[in-house]
């Protein structure tokens, strides 16, 4: 059990240490998520008008730009497994006294304190754009993006688990992890598209996350435009549409498995 | 009981058998050498002794404790340094030790002190804030020995130590190694391409294609070289192995364009030899016999054969060229 806390403790501490001296990856992970929002709030915004009374196509989109920070920032947890892999540190890591699953753990907290701490600095365009928050607001959103950073993290080091090399890990980044991404949610309600489409988003887990993130701060029009407007700006499944707290466990969930996967494959690495 | 204990160890990447058979002990306060050409399977035994790697088959125990059975115990009692580079280049020389105090639990108090100690050693005291990635391949090899040594490990696995560092700070760095082992009874289990520090070893395997083919002094193993060694190169070398081995009933190698071979009192024997020998000679000589020797003898070929010297270049040249695309 010591041994656990330490590995989680010392491989966190580095991934922080790290990240601090690099400026750059701090700059650089703003400017994916501020783009879209810039770019597609101002092309759509006036086009598409108000997705149900209250709610226009930026205040719809601001949550799941908050949510993508989180979840592009997440995955590339996997990013420094492989890094560290390249460079040879991870051989000083794994032949330290350290528990494997701390190990895991560590490198997930490590990259979950830093997403979600972009996360909450996204917060500050909230006035801009005309989006309202409250402390309450802020207090429930930090347990949700701790949970679903926590998650993404797990994936990205399960994906890095056994690769060799950066490229591969941004290939797969590129073919599987940022279509989930584009297909979670964030840009548009995944109740009214093409059936190709809304099943591939349901099946998604991410959809969850940002669904969860997008109904703290849009709870009330959320439920609203369910009965006025034909299609819930939620998720929808088989009838039923998603709480918050539904969401959040199915995060939790998905993170649990991933994360022990994760530590499994570590354990058994060579 | 042995500090190390390795029965039969082996270790398969497909069907290539990259460690066969392997076995030895080493004792406490022993230094242990490996020695041998590349691809042997050195760092592979170490990878499998420091718990990186599962052995295909066989059983080995550091301090006691079953490499693969209780690997948290083995890790804790073992230090390191890599063949290949395994700092963290983005933090400073200070930070990665620390990095390894906090992971091997070295109480805060002495920490500190400990640390300065050994960069004082390492003659790195004056860069200790400095990022690692601005040092130069000798100070990170240092730095590495350092690391190593930090948590004042029972036994210490260093593969290729001093690779790529100058004369002095490989003296140096013996030095201290050698003052270690009286103060603390360290155990250490080297590998090298280097004579002189093989020289150092108390006992030397050496290892071939993945097998132990022998294992004893270094003087014992000189010894059985069987005397002197006498280099010659012929006109027609073709001619000068066939001479000297019907007239004279010796077992000369060809290797590199020279003849070699042993001979006990090769002083006495080289005037009544020059004496005799039909073919024309281009050059003879006579020394002791070294470890290179004693590898040309076990396995008809040098422990650098030009082939490996080569990859050795090549390996250290995209190291390099790694490091500056950093
Ligand atoms: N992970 C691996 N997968 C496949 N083959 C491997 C692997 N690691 C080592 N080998 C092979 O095992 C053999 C022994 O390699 P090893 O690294 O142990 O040699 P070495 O004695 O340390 O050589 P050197 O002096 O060059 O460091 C080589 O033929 C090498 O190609
Ligand atoms: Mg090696």
């Amino acid at each position: 059990m010591g041994d656990l806390f330490l590995g989680i403790w010392v491989v966190a501490y580095r991934e922080l240490l790290r990240f601090v001296q690099e400026r750059t990856r701090m700059l650089s992970s703003f400017a994916m998520p501020l783009l879209f929002l810039v770019i597609f709030g101002a092309g759509f915004n006036r086009l598409i008008g108000a997705l149900t009374p209250g709610v226009d196509f930026i205040q719809f989109m601001y949550p799941g730009i908050i949510a993508m920070t989180v979840l592009t920032n997440s995955i590339m947890s996997g990013l420094s497994v492989v890094w560290d892999r390249e460079f040879g540190f991870l051989k000083e890591i794994l032949v330290a006294p350290l528990s494997r699953t701390g190990i895991v753990l560590g490198k997930a907290v490590g990259s979950a304190t830093i997403s979600v701490g972009q996360g909450i600095i996204m917060l500050v365009l909230a006035p801009l754009l005309s989006v309202s928050l409250s402390p309450m607001l802020v207090l429930k959103l930090i347990p949700m993006l701790i949970i679903l950073s926590v998650s993404l993290s797990g994936l990205g080091v399960l994906i890095a688990s056994r690769m060799r090399s950066q490229q591969s890990f941004q290939i797969i980044v590129q073919i599987i992890i940022f279509p989930l991404i584009f297909l979670s949610g964030v840009f548009f309600p995944v109740n009214n598209v093409p059936a190709w489409l809304e099943f591939i988003s349901k099946i998604n887990p991410l959809s969850y996350g940002v669904d969860a993130i997008r109904q703290i701060f849009l709870n009330g029009e959320i439920a609203a435009a369910g009965m006025g407007q034909g299609y819930p700006l939620g998720v929808t499944v088989f009838g039923h549409t998603m709480t918050i707290v539904q969401d959040m466990l199915l995060v939790a969930v998905l993170g649990i498995v991933v994360l022990s996967l994760a530590a499994w494959s570590f354990s058994r690495q060579e | 009981m042995s500090t190390i204990d390795v029965r039969g160890l082996s270790r398969n990447f497909g069907g290539l058998k990259a460690v066969d058979e392997i076995s030895f002990q080493v004792n406490e306060g022993e230094i242990f050498g490996f020695l041998g050409p590349n691809g042997a399977g050195k760092t592979t035994t170490i990878n499998m002794l420091c718990t990186l790697l599962k052995p295909t088959s066989g059983s080995a125990t550091v301090n006691g404790y079953d490499v693969v059975r209780q690997r948290s115990q083995v890790r804790r009692g073992i230090g390191l340094v890599f063949q290949d580079p395994t700092l963290d280049e983005y933090l400073s020389a200070e930070q990665n030790l620390r990095f390894h105090a906090y992971a091997y639990k070295i109480p805060r108090e002495s920490q500190e002190k400990r640390i300065s100690e050994l960069l004082e050693l390492v003659d790195l005291a004056d860069r200790r804030k400095s990022k690692v990635h601005v040092f130069s391949g000798g100070m990170k090899r240092r730095l590495e020995i350092a690391r190593g040594l930090l948590h004042n490990p029972r036994v210490l696995f260093l593969d290729e130590p001093t690779l790529g560092l100058d004369p002095q700070t490989r003296r140096h760095i013996w030095d201290y190694v050698l003052s270690l082992r009286q103060q603390s009874n360290l155990t250490i289990l080297m590998t090298t391409h280097y004579m002189d520090e093989a020289e150092n070893c108390d006992r030397i395997s050496i290892i071939d294609r993945g097998r132990l083919i022998a294992l004893d002094t270094p003087d014992k193993l000189k010894d059985a070289v069987g005397g002197d060694v006498v280099t010659l190169k012929a006109e027609n070398n073709e001619k000068a192995l066939l001479e000297l081995k019907e007239k004279y009933q010796l077992s000369p190698v060809l290797e590199n364009g020279n003849i070699t071979f042993s001979i006990p009192q090769g002083e006495k024997f080289l005037p009544r030899l020059i004496g005799t020998f039909q073919t024309p000679l281009l050059s003879i000589g006579v020394r002791r016999p070294t470890l290179d020797d004693v590898f040309l003898r076990l396995t008809g070929r040098a422990v650098r054969e030009e082939e490996g010297g080569l990859k050795e270049m090549m390996k250290t040249m995209m190291k390099m060229h790694q490091g500056r695309g950093r």
